[in-house]
């Protein structure tokens, strides 16, 4: 017990170094209904032990499962402090007091006691000690509620807040004049008697506050010219902005999305981009759609994008190649798997769809509807993740007209389709017609790939689009 | 429709807690409610939202609701352990962890949930599990049934038909319960058997039990009946109406911060983030060309995320600046299939582009992610 107390009060030394505080354990150990201890210095909080209170049919034991507070946290009263289990029962704790947990006397998965000490909170002294009694779980009192206090022979009627208000600025209730019912004290007459002690100003309310502009830059050259007016100045108080940063680690999925977009820092990208007149392949697509749903299938504009970039990769292979890491050799990959981005809840992945040089338009939707549902649920897999040669981006789904899309490596080539917009533009004969626009914009790896490449790609890409009958003749 | 919304909306104002609420003076000692929604969330938050919101002090409350097929698991339990993830995925049943402690059940709408919602002094399991069995009894008479001492209803004396777990709080408590009327047996105990091995964990693990529907002893039976005697029992124990008022789970008016306490029951960091710490200790076995590999993993899962990762694999099997890449990103991902996947696949492009290499990855990685 010497030895306990000895390390109570040098623990309680290094909390509040000031004061020197006189434990004495035993007072709590044997009834609970004795006072607690108290400490002979006022500043030094009171550490209380908070019990385990009783569960109920006859449970004498409970597992702990769940701390929602750590040693050092700040509690008020009812705040979740733990979960514990008991046969088939989780039950939460909450806190009786206010005040700082200063220690867990049980870690997770232990048994703890019902009866014995959960948790040690140190109570703020000025707030008093509830005794054992005192905590009947009822709820809070209502403010019309009055409570009779004897002080010094007086009784004094005061509601708690008002009580509250007194404590916080040091007022003995007995030195204030009641001018409520029965000489009851108001909230008032507290701030009376404290605007009569310190000569301070009361707050205006907030209504006098708020003065309009109009007003402000009348009063104060008014105010220059007579100065024995009184003109209520304008209090400029600071913005208040209570937000805090917030400081997330870098992991998983998003850990994996840095060291990939830093290697394809190294990669120099050129961007080429272009108008494509989409007039044609809107009307098209919508002779097609019911067809597609007959089969059960929704058909979107990318399997025409990514079929039409098939046919020009054909012409074109160097943009469906991988450059090697020292940049010794470049490999003509033979499938063209198209990569389409996708925008889920974890971020941006690329399924990509195989081997569309041999997928007919169709065939195209049929596997993109299978990725994106596959997609939405989380339930890609590896081989639908890997493997792609060139990737498209229908960002316009989403809005924007030119983006600046990054190469995704070991790829080469990129195109962002922008949104379709309906928007005028001249024929041949000089006429404005309506004309369905999307904006596409390519980046490619400047190492093996040149400008002039990238131009006759997207010329042809764009040739297939704006006339789809064209791409009949190179179907394969 | 609209009268009956009105109708509820009145009943419940009435019932939420406010410092000067006393004004039951129609005094009856109890309400039952039923859901429209099937859906295990919705549900789960009605619970939720009467636990946090409703005074009963003058006013205990019986709630009856069904899902379509889901396994709920305890509080405190471990979900790789309890059930079989894969399976759940493909079959698209959902999972959901519930609030209150015990062990894991399959629910589909062949099995009936009654929750008896008290004040935390008139908490009471047995007495509510006396009534649904005096509730049977009344409807069919030949009925062996009874409560054993671990809360479970058991019929013919080896048969569970029901079982129960609790939730306290500070001033409020519920009991609920299952009730096995015509549920599907073979998803049942197919959903509930772990594959995943080398699992150590000190979550509240299930005890498996023979189960029988109530419908297999008599086929007359149907969960609206069940439901019908449960609730007149109740009512007649409680002296009220035998009436059940219908409450619609989405009704944001009628229980105000519903659709949030919907959306937390749905999230990762709920379902699987609050899983009790657990550690994997299991053998890879992978077929790679003409050999076969026994890879040693070992695991510590914290929150639901990989806090360590160990990966016993053959010297250069991979690069070393890739294996420990791929432990790095792995470490404080969570341990979901879909994450490591992207994950696994997102580094594969930093990678050399080796056919070789790039089809052990991928071996590694699948037989990874079998283990979530």
């Amino acid at each position: 017990v010497c030895i306990h107390r000895v390390r109570s009060c040098s623990s309680i030394r290094f909390i509040k170094s000031k004061y020197v505080c006189v434990f004495d354990k035993s007072a709590f150990k044997f009834s609970h209904q004795q006072r607690l201890f108290r400490t002979s210095a006022v500043s030094c909080g009171q550490i209380v032990q908070f019990k385990l209170s009783d569960i109920g049919e006859g449970i004498t034991e409970v597992t702990v499962k769940e701390w929602y507070i750590k040693e050092g946290d700040s509690v008020s009263q009812f705040d979740s402090i733990c979960e514990v289990q008991s046969d088939k029962a989780s039950v939460t704790i909450t806190s009786r007091y206010d005040g700082i947990i200063r220690k867990l006397h049980y870690s997770i998965d232990d048994i703890a006691f019902v009866g014995k000490p959960l948790v040690d909170i140190e109570i703020d002294a000025s707030k008093g000690v509830a005794s054992e009694e005192d905590v009947v779980e009822t709820p809070p009192m209502s403010h019309e509620e009055h409570t009779h206090q004897e002080i010094k022979g007086h009784k004094t009627l005061a509601t708690p807040a008002v009580r509250r208000l007194a404590m916080e600025n040091n007022i003995k209730l007995s030195e204030v004049v009641g001018t409520g019912k029965d000489n009851r004290i108001l909230k008032e007459d507290i701030l009376n008697y404290l605007a009569k002690q310190t000569g301070a100003i009361l707050p205006p309310s907030p209504k006098a506050e708020i003065i309009p502009p109009l007003q402000k830059t009348e009063a104060v050259p008014a105010a220059s010219k007579d100065k024995g007016r009184k003109i209520p100045l304008p209090v400029s108080r600071p913005i208040a902005f209570a937000g805090k940063d917030r400081t997330e680690p870098v992991i998983g999925f998003q850990k994996a999305m840095v060291k990939t977009m830093g290697a394809a820092l190294k990669i120099p990208h050129f961007g080429y981009c272009d108008e494509i007149d989409l007039t044609q392949l809107v009307q098209l697509r919508e002779e097609l759609k019911p067809l597609a749903e007959i089969r059960g299938v929704k058909l979107s504009f990318m399997p025409f994008f990514m079929k039409a970039a098939s046919l020009g990769l054909l012409q074109y292979p160097i943009l469906n190649a991988s450059l090697d890491e020292n940049c010794q050799n470049v490999t003509y990959k033979a499938s063209h798997n198209i990569g389409v981005a996708m925008d889920t809840e974890q971020g941006l992945i690329v399924p990509n769809v195989k081997n569309v040089q041999v997928c007919s338009v169709f065939d195209i939707a049929v596997e993109l509807n299978r990725l994106q549902s596959l997609g939405s649920a989380g339930q890609l897999g590896t081989s639908d993740l890997t493997g792609g040669t060139f990737t498209l981006s229908n960002i316009g789904t989403v809005g924007g007209t030119y983006a600046k899309p990054v190469i995704l490596p070991p790829e080469v080539a990129i195109g962002a389709l922008g949104k379709i917009q309906v928007l005028p533009r001249f024929n041949g004969k000089g006429e404005v017609f309506k004309a369905q626009i999307m904006n596409v914009s390519w980046s490619a790896d400047h190492r093996i790939i040149d400008g002039a490449t990238m131009a006759r790609f997207s010329n042809l890409w764009k040739s297939y689009l704006e006339n789809p009958a064209s791409m009949l003749l190179d179907l394969k | 429709m609209v009268l009956q919304s009105l109708k509820n909306c009145l009943w419940l104002s009435c019932v939420l807690r406010t410092p000067k609420a006393s004004f039951w003076s129609t005094a009856s000692g109890g309400l039952i409610i039923q859901s429209i929604s099937n859906d295990v969330y919705q549900n789960l938050a009605v619970e939720d939202w009467i636990h946090d919101h409703m005074d009963l002090e003058k006013q205990q409350v019986l709630f009856l609701w069904r899902n379509s097929p889901a396994v709920v698991i305890g509080r405190h339990q471990n979900p790789w352990q309890e059930c079989n993830l894969r399976l759940l995925r493909q079959k698209d049943i959902k999972l959901a962890r519930r609030r209150s402690g015990g062990g894991t059940v399959y629910h589909d709408l062949g099995n009936i949930n009654l929750t008896f919602f008290t004040t935390r002094k008139k908490y009471e399991r047995m007495e509510n599990l006396k009534l649904v069995v005096k509730a049977l009894k009344t409807l069919r008479p030949q009925l062996d049934v009874h409560v054993t001492d671990r809360y479970d209803i058991l019929l013919d004396r080896q048969y569970k038909i029901s079982g129960t777990a609790a939730k306290l709080g500070r001033t409020s408590a519920y009991h609920h319960c299952t009730l096995l009327c015509n549920a599907d047996k073979f998803v049942l105990s197919s959903v509930l058997n772990s594959p995943y091995k080398g699992l150590k964990s000190n979550a509240t693990p299930s005890v498996p039990a023979l189960v029988k529907n109530l419908f297999e002893e008599d086929p007359s039976l149907t969960s609206e009946m069940l439901l019908d005697a449960i609730a007149k029992e109740y009512a007649t124990q409680h002296q009220i109406d035998h009436h059940i008022t219908l409450i619609n789970p989405a009704d944001e008016i009628l229980l105000p911060g519903i659709s949030n306490k919907t959306k937390e029951l749905q999230t990762w960091e709920w379902v699987y983030g609050k899983t009790p710490k657990f550690s994997i200790s299991t053998c890879l076995t992978m077929a790679y060309k003409d050999s076969v590999l026994d890879i040693k993993v070992n695991m510590d899962v914290k929150h639901g995320r990989i806090e360590v990762c160990n990966i016993d694999l053959p010297e250069q099997w991979l690069p070393p600046g890739l294996y420990s890449e791929l432990v790095k990103s792995l470490t404080g991902s969570k341990f979901c299939p879909n994450e490591t996947t992207t994950l696994a696949t997102t580094l594969l492009r930093v990678c050399p582009q080796d056919d070789e290499l790039h089809s052990r990855w991928s071996l590694l990685c699948e037989n990874m992610i079998r283990l979530m």
